[in-house]
């Protein structure tokens, strides 16, 4: 069985690109995710690996860019004003198709304590030009760590730049960690990544481009051979790559939604509720982008109400009604029904469960 | 016989089915074909990676038969520290950029690369304007000079222009830091002299070595090529004079 340490979800993550391969970090500090960059910082070198503190996020992401484009697995974490900083790196990132991981360890707008408001912001894609990455929600220090093979994984697979959205609660967090090697499917060989000409198989330059269909590469000589490739790379994402948990939905007339640490929350409520005899369920987006719309669609239409619990006011909540189309009642439970009204409150699940008695 | 390549189109300029966008008498050309012939006199062809900014310069992106990187305007300088602590000694990590794109929107990346003493070798092409957006102040428009941001002349409320060269020659990391131009065969063949030894600086693992090289941009400047010569000897150089301002064999 492999190692198991009690660690923050901040070093999982460490642990988990070391797993990966990972070779190279770069980052700032922001608080809650100061513990990760210094994990790197010590683990990281003395492992041969790259490690290299920027001047600022958009130093970031533009060294992450350096990293990527020469093949190796590389990686930054962030916190949400930094995040907001590499916004311009993402787009360029996605037109690229440079693959990489950028871990979001979320704050609550502009405090250092925890919530999730950057949800909107991650699966919309915050920068310009219509990109979407893929966004993967852990709920566990376990989850972080394994998460971090399957982003490096699914980022190889199609090319693109993978956000891990963690979060204050689940990067503080201190849990057991099993430090286990998952296993993927084989992957393409990089053979766009620029290293000298020297490593060219065919002995032919290679080009990486911000301005993929404006300035021509050898797989997009126009833009809108461009946009329709990444069009079809979207799609085929959407199609194979949805990902969500579930729990008791077989007969659920309520069904709770709710990702990262707030889906362990409502789990309790859950119980609780299953105890008191109602009939209720419980969604788990593991993928926020893609997010699993066919799931949503499907209890709609057996005429179950939905709970969505967020520690915001209300975000992911948007893409719950899309899914449903009108044929169902969606209510909220948000940052505003914390147990106390300041930085330090947090969603309960006695709240969740009065809620849930209240719409019933 | 053996060939020697003496005049002509540098072998590693790429023989590409584009239009060249550069206006007449634009001196980007020029410089693109001396880095074409500086990387292939060092024989460095095979192990160079050329990183670009955004601005008429990126052009150098496309036309230079070596692997090269496009990126975002102003971050060559975090790109290529990543991509040499990633790729090692061996591979010639260069960036070529424009003066808006190395010292204002990119003045980050260039000062903490330069303090870091990353090694690589940046070439900075000066026009004193943003040539690719329609010739609006830069950072290096000199005193008086009228762009598209500064209709009346470049006075004190725009602020001062950066001499790159002498700034970046001042941080501690750098190794190398020299200013030339293409105003004659003479200036021409120095700065090409400036340009190996600042790859040589990188290729000892000196450190940061950086090259400005003042360019014309007759476009913007509103004058024919030939006037375009004559405002570079008479108004740049003397506020960006011709020289090496750091020459070290090691960083103390
Ligand atoms: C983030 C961002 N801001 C602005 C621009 C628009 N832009 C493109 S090139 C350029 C200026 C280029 O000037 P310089 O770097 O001096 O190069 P030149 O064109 O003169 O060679 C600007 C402002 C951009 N591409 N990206
Ligand atoms: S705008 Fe200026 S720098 Fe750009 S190509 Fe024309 S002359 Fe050259």
């Amino acid at each position: 069985m492999a190692e198991k340490l009690l660690i923050q979800g901040n070093e999982a993550i460490g642990w988990g690109a070391l797993a990966a391969d990972c070779k190279a970090f770069f980052g700032y500090p922001i608080t809650p995710q100061n513990e990760a960059i210094e994990w790197f910082a010590r683990e990281f070198p003395q492992r041969g690996r790259v490690f290299l503190q920027s001047a600022s996020e958009c130093g970031s992401i533009n060294m992450l860019h350096g990293g990527a484009v020469t093949g190796v697995r590389a990686m930054t974490s962030t916190s949400g004003p930094g995040w907001a900083l590499m916004q311009e790196g993402m787009s360029n990132l996605s037109n690229a198709e440079l693959p990489c991981i950028i871990v979001l360890v979320q704050r609550g707008w502009n405090t250092t304590r925890h919530a999730q408001t950057d949800y909107t912001s991650v699966t919309q894609g915050g920068g310009y030009g219509g990109y979407k990455t893929i966004v993967l929600a852990p709920k566990s220090g376990q989850e972080l760590h394994d998460f971090m093979q399957l982003g490096f994984y699914l980022a190889d697979k199609y090319r693109t730049p993978v956000v891990i959205l963690s979060d204050a609660i689940l990067g503080q967090m201190m849990e057991s960690v099993e430090l286990q090697t998952l296993d993927f499917e084989p992957l393409p060989e990089k053979d766009w990544a620029v290293t000298g000409k020297k490593d060219s198989k065919d002995g032919n330059r290679r080009f990486s481009s911000i301005a993929q269909g404006m300035l021509p590469t050898p797989r997009h000589p126009n833009l809108c051979s461009f946009w329709e490739d990444y069009k079809n790379k979207l799609d085929s994402i959407k199609e194979n790559e949805v990902r969500y948990e579930t729990s008791q939905l077989d007969d659920a007339e309520f069904i709770l939604v709710a990702f990262g640490y707030v889906a362990r929350v409502c789990g309790q409520a859950l119980l609780w509720a299953r105890d008191k005899g109602l009939k209720v369920g419980l969604i788990r987006p593991i993928t926020l982008w893609p997010f699993p719309s066919k799931i949503f669609e499907e209890k709609s239409l057996t005429g179950a109400k939905f709970l969505v619990v967020e520690d915001n006011m209300g975000q992911m909540i948007e893409d719950v009604k899309l899914s449903v189309q009108g044929r169902a009642e969606v209510h909220l439970v948000s940052s505003l029904d914390r147990h106390l009204p300041i930085e330090e409150g947090a969603i309960y699940p006695e709240k969740v469960l009065e809620k849930l008695e209240e719409i019933i | 016989m053996e060939e020697k390549w003496i005049a002509g189109t540098p072998k590693l300029w790429r023989d590409i089915p584009l239009i060249i966008p550069f206006c007449p008498g634009c001196q980007h050309g020029t410089a693109i074909k001396a880095l074409c012939e500086v990387i292939d006199e060092l024989g460095m062809e095979n192990n160079s990676v050329l990183v670009v900014g955004v601005g008429c310069n990126t052009m150098a992106s496309v036309l230079v038969n070596v692997d090269s990187v496009m990126v975002a305007h102003g971050r060559p300088g975090d790109v290529a520290s990543a991509m040499k602590r990633v790729l090692g000694k061996d591979t010639m990590v260069i960036t070529w950029q424009g003066d808006g794109d190395t010292l204002a929107i990119g003045c980050e990346p260039t000062v903490h690369a330069a303090a870091r003493s990353e090694n690589i070798t940046t070439f900075m092409v000066n026009n004193a304007n943003y040539g690719t957006t329609g010739g609006q102040l830069a950072p290096t428009s000199v005193m008086g000079q009228v762009t598209t941001t500064s209709p009346l002349g470049r006075t004190p409320s725009h602020g001062y222009p950066i001499q790159g060269s002498e700034f970046l020659g001042s941080l501690r990391g750098v190794a190398y830091s020299a200013r030339g131009a293409f105003t004659s065969p003479a200036n021409y063949q120095k700065t090409k002299k400036y340009m190996k030894r600042a790859l040589g600086k990188q290729k000892d693992c000196v450190g940061y070595s950086f090259v400005e090289i003042l360019s014309t941009c007759p476009a913007n400047w509103h004058m024919s090529p030939i006037e375009s010569l004559k405002w570079i000897e008479e108004e740049m150089i003397p506020q960006f004079p011709l020289g090496e301002f750091k020459n070290v064999d090691k960083i103390e």
